[in-house]
């Protein structure tokens, strides 16, 4: 167990109420946008979050730390909310990728044709992104990117909120859903890549480019 | 010429992304991408406005559950420790 892990375990043990209400307040928005990835409503969701923690109180005596303390806990809520999702009807292979994974990412418009001397070149280059300082602008940029994350596939929409919003490895995410390292890789890039277009409309030093 | 020494276009680059990223290409197609981002501006651009979508992904506005759902949990989390 890492010593930070073996502090806060210890803590949690002992019925330290601050340490829990810390974690549950610091792991519960990210657990909750990943739950709402496998079952249909934002009721439901919530209830996958709080029978993890349920289940996180009663198994703490019997975490090894043979994980990190995160992974466990991650792991708990994806099979609770792979199970809730089963009963929802919306149970989601994970060992092959769909017709919404296939495809480029970028608009093939943008890029020179085979007849081109230069073809596959872009026609012209993506709009260099400017800093945003304005900080009612900063706020919409991030609420319209958590729109798109949420309109995603769900398989992009689960593996993108656990690598880039929770943070995790793609070591973790792979075991977590069972997925191959390859197939990780692909809904990783094309979740990233259409959040990269909408961004783009909002960051990009000339607007004009890129709106589809 | 060898696959090794051929060159990525643009189009071919912006699909290999994540997989540079990732650390998951092999020697030659890592140098291939290597040589084109070092070249080509359009391609620098789109391979850093990915990494920052990766990082602006990391701070996005996202709700917490609710203040009653979290005193449940305390609730139950004292009466189990007790």
């Amino acid at each position: 167990m890492s010593s930070d892990d073996g502090e806060l375990v210890a803590a949690l043990r002992a019925g330290d109420e601050a340490a829990f209400t810390r974690l549950v307040t610091d792991w519960s928005r990210p657990m909750l946008l990943l739950a709402r990835g496998f079952v249909s409503t934002e009721a439901s969701a919530e209830e996958v979050v709080q029978d993890t923690w349920l289940a996180v109180i009663r198994g703490l005596d019997a975490f090894e730390g043979r994980a990190a303390l995160r992974t466990w806990v991650y792991r708990i809520l994806v099979n609770i909310a792979k199970t809730r999702g089963v009963k929802e009807h919306r149970s989601l292979p994970w060992s092959s990728l769909g017709a919404e994974d296939e495809g480029p990412t970028v608009d093939p418009g943008l890029f020179r044709g085979p007849e081109d001397q230069y073809a596959g070149g872009w026609k012209s280059f993506p709009s260099d992104w400017r800093t945003v300082e304005d900080r009612v602008l900063e706020i919409e940029i991030q609420d319209q990117l958590r729109t798109v994350l949420e309109r995603l596939p769900e398989r992009q929409r689960i593996v993108l909120t656990l690598r880039d919003v929770v943070g995790c490895s793609s070591d973790e995410v792979c075991e977590l859903l069972d997925v191959s390292a390859a197939n990780q890789r692909v809904l990783l890039h094309r979740a990233r890549a259409g959040c990269r277009q909408v961004l783009a409309r909002y960051l990009a030093a000339e607007p004009s480019e890129e709106v589809s | 010429m060898s696959e090794e020494v051929g060159q990525l276009s643009c189009q071919e680059l912006v699909e290999l992304v994540t997989d540079y990223l990732e650390d998951a290409l092999d020697d030659g197609t890592r140098a291939r991408f290597e040589l084109h981002v070092g070249l080509c501006h359009g391609c620098a651009a789109y391979l850093g406005q990915m990494e920052e979508t990766a990082t602006r992904l990391g701070s996005i506005p996202v709700d917490s559950l609710s203040t009653e759902a979290t005193s449940t949990l305390l609730d139950a989390f004292r009466g189990f420790r007790r």
